[in-house]
């Protein structure tokens, strides 16, 4: 058959012994943008898709449409100016952010913090995972055609959001966290009004569980699809939930532990294919919902060792108002809520980094999409894409 | 009154005048422009009942997802935000009517007028009660359902003529689910008529008095076994003809953008809004006049609902009631649940839905026949 659009039969015997149907009809592929003004891809991102009537045939993804120079401003401002560029990588875990800069920076100019400080980072980078977490819940449930989620997860994520600002002011970009303590101590009444929130907090889960979670059409639209294996999870450098999703038990709170994470007890869930297969979007999905609970954990032990073994005011350590770091390199990597952030520092005796380089865990996450997406269809590209929880501020940087 | 009385008399009969009482049938005795102006002004009255329930859906809309999602919802403009949808569609009137410089003009300024025709011609063939119908015709349904699907028609034109990738999947989708559920949704007809022996709709609700508290005779307790199912089927077809979620990829916001009417704006768009609404309402209506006893209340006998005009408003009352409940439900489904993927669509229909409405039908055949 030459003339395109006509069906041809070819009457075959297979193996089986069945017949079988091959159907020439000849179409033509259609290549589209997706983005960068598309609703879900969660910002501006760019994927030229090929699309085969419904089934895509190939996908590229193109990012950089927000990139800000973050590492080369680096090099230009001293260490505590450099500290607001790190709440925009990935603005909706701006605490995090500023956690693993910190980090990074103490590691090089060897700083000490006292220990209430430190209790209190571990307690707003928990509180920043569980708010970051509900917006990954409800875009995710956007992105499946489920509206209402994500006004229930808004509804807990204001609460986290004027808690944030009880405590420095801001509600989305905080600077809270500097290179050797905090901008300052919690307010009276702050942690009662916090273990309300968890309390409250673990109610409403239960909410979400029922109304998404184990919703038949939710787990029918996540389950099987855009399965990623360990062994590709690892090729592709995932980290947070997307490898733990696979099924991979890698958590930097667990296995390198900062902070005071030795000192608490909390689970590390892993996707193990309750619905269909391991590393499936439902997987990565659940392991974020999981995730939330036992940040609301950590959150409880926090809160109880902070109130016992400190006292209110003393969050100063031992740096100098100028903070200068010698001629060294250092690097920290930080479990964001969507992955390893990695800070790469390079000192050069000066009052601001020689290099510093930033490893975007949502930007090393991007790069299986292009593996994952041909072969699905456009729905369930949209689910994948919003599985994988990308925030295209840290891709970009 | 003069609209009831126009309603009560069906000035723009199909098959003619007979009987003529009334102002507009008094007007059509002046021959053709006395003709041409009952229809004008029939049509300028079915045009105002069409988009007058739309308004009051967008706001119920609004209201009740906002009350699901713990927010106020309109409540500014008029008692309760009442006149918030007439407001949004005054703005819509006056923004700019833009056309993309590629598209395919006059494709692309018909199809929403297509879209919305077919859905009000639907309007004047549902009966509230056993004289208001505008049109009351022995092809009742078989008129609908052919007017229903003539939507498709206008949906692919506008997907197409947008000269959009994301329109035309838009359309594809929808000519694909439309014509499918056309299968489970024409078998369900079936079943009704298989049952009242009748295409008309009044006739269905006339035939649906009496019984044990005037709900017996109700096609759904009358033949549990069979219509109780099928009128599901027949509800879940209708969400899906209606494109209502979780059936609503053929607009689907995170998937399409916002599908075939993503190039649309202004008054055009609020066409194809005004349709959505309305094609609810008619769905609803026909789902309650066939299975759900019509105009029919139960504990008040069938007589006291028709020929007075007491009698008749509590009719016109009673199904705008039923056909509210319905829609509420449409409402209730839509921010509750995620949207199907198409593939799930479609086995959807062809594994589950259009088995089960045979099934219905045949085992209907079979009741009737042994009653």
């Amino acid at each position: 058959m030459t003339t395109g659009g006509r069906i041809q039969e070819h009457q075959e015997h297979s193996a089986s012994g069945e017949r079988e149907f091959v159907l020439d009809v000849r179409t033509q592929d259609m290549e589209i943008n997706m983005g960068p003004q598309h609703p879900s891809t969660h910002g501006v991102l760019k994927v030229v898709i090929r699309a085969d009537g419904e089934i895509l045939t190939k996908a590229t993804p193109h990012m950089g449409y927000i990139h800000r120079c973050a590492e080369k401003i680096a090099e230009n401002v001293n260490y505590d100016q450099f500290v607001p560029y790190t709440d925009r990588y990935d603005y909706l875990a701006a605490m995090n952010n500023n956690l693993g800069y910190a980090l990074v920076v103490e590691k090089a100019a060897d700083l000490e913090v006292a220990p209430r400080a430190t209790w209190i980072r571990m307690i707003v980078a928990e509180l920043n995972r569980i708010g970051s977490h509900l917006i990954a819940f409800g875009t995710y449930g956007m992105d499946i055609g489920a509206f209402t989620p994500f006004l229930y997860g808004f509804r807990e994520r204001e609460w986290m959001m004027s808690l944030f600002e009880k405590l420095c002011g801001a509600r989305l970009t905080y600077s809270f966290v500097f290179p050797g303590g905090l901008a300052n101590d919690v307010p009276p009444g702050w942690f009662d009004e916090l273990k309300r929130f968890c309390d409250v907090f673990e109610k409403k889960w239960v909410e979400y569980d029922k109304l998404l979670t184990r919703n038949k059409i939710f787990i029918e639209r996540t389950k099987n699809v855009g399965v990623i294996p360990a062994g590709m999870a690892l090729d592709y450098g995932l980290t947070g939930p997307c490898l733990r999703g696979s099924g991979v038990r890698y958590d930097l709170r667990e296995s390198q532990p900062y902070l005071f994470y030795d000192q608490v007890s909390f689970d590390v869930p892993v996707g193990i294919g309750e619905m269909g297969t391991q590393g499936d979007c439902w997987d990565r999905y659940y392991v974020r919902m999981i995730e939330m609970l036992q940040s609301v954990r950590i959150l409880r032990q926090c809160i109880e060792r902070c109130e016992k073994d400190t006292t209110p005011g003393e969050i100063k350590g031992n740096r100098k108002k100028t903070l200068r770091v010698p001629v060294t390199e250092a690097y920290a990597g930080v479990e964001n809520p969507r992955g390893e952030l990695g800070h790469y520092l390079v000192g050069d005796g000066s009052d601001h980094p020689y290099r510093l380089k930033v490893r975007g865990p949502s930007f090393c996450n991007l790069s299986v999409l292009q593996e994952l997406l041909p072969g699905t269809m456009i729905a369930d590209a949209v689910a994948i894409i919003g599985s994988i929880d990308i925030v295209l501020g840290e891709v970009d940087r | 009154m003069t609209v009831l009385a126009f309603l009560s008399n069906g000035t723009v009969e199909l098959q003619g005048a007979s009987g003529a009482t009334g102002i507009l049938k008094g007007l059509a005795a002046y021959g053709f422009w006395g003709y041409l102006l009952a229809a004008l002004v029939g049509f300028a009255l079915l045009f105002g009942i069409a988009s007058a329930l739309p308004i009051l859906f967008t706001w119920a809309e609004r209201r009740v997802s906002g009350r699901m999602q713990q927010r106020w919802g309109p409540n500014r403009v008029g008692p309760f935000g009442l006149i918030q949808a007439l407001a949004d569609g005054i703005k819509l009137m006056f923004k700019e009517d833009i056309i993309p410089a590629q598209a395919d003009k006059f494709l692309f300024m018909v199809a929403p007028g297509i879209v919305l025709a077919g859905m009000v011609s639907a309007f004047a063939l549902v009966p509230l009660s056993d004289s208001a119908v505008i049109v009351d015709t022995s092809l009742g349904l078989y008129l609908i359902a052919a007017l229903l699907s003539l939507e498709v028609i206008g949906v692919i034109m506008a997907g197409w003529a947008s000269n959009n990738k994301w329109s035309l999947f838009g359309a594809m989708r929808e000519a694909a689910q439309m014509v499918s559920y056309e299968i489970p949704f024409g078998l369900c007809i079936l079943l009704a008529v298989v049952s009242y022996g009748s295409l008309s709709l009044r006739e269905m609700s006339l035939a649906q008095a009496g019984g044990f508290l005037n709900v017996g005779n109700w096609l759904i307790f009358h033949n549990p076994f069979f219509a109780l199912p099928a009128a599901v089927v027949f509800f879940i077809a209708a969400l899906a003809n209606t494109k209502r979620a979780p059936f609503d990829l053929p607009e689907a916001e995170s998937e399409l953008v916002s599908g075939f009417h993503t190039e649309y704006s202004g008054f055009r768009f609020s066409f194809f809004f005004l349709e959505e609404y309305a094609s609810m309402f008619v769905i609803s209506a026909i789902l309650v006049s066939m299975f759900l006893g019509g105009w029919n209340l139960p504990f008040v006998p069938g007589s006291a609902v028709t020929g007075s005009f007491g009698g008749e408003l509590l009719a016109v009352f009673t199904m705008l009631l039923k056909s509210f409940v319905l829609v509420f439900v449409m409402i209730w489904i839509r921010w509750t649940l995620p949207r199907i993927r198409i593939d799930q669509v479609m086995s959807l229909c062809y594994k589950y839905l259009t088995p089960i409405a045979f099934a219905c039908l045949i085992g209907t055949c079979w009741w009737e026949l042994a009653a």
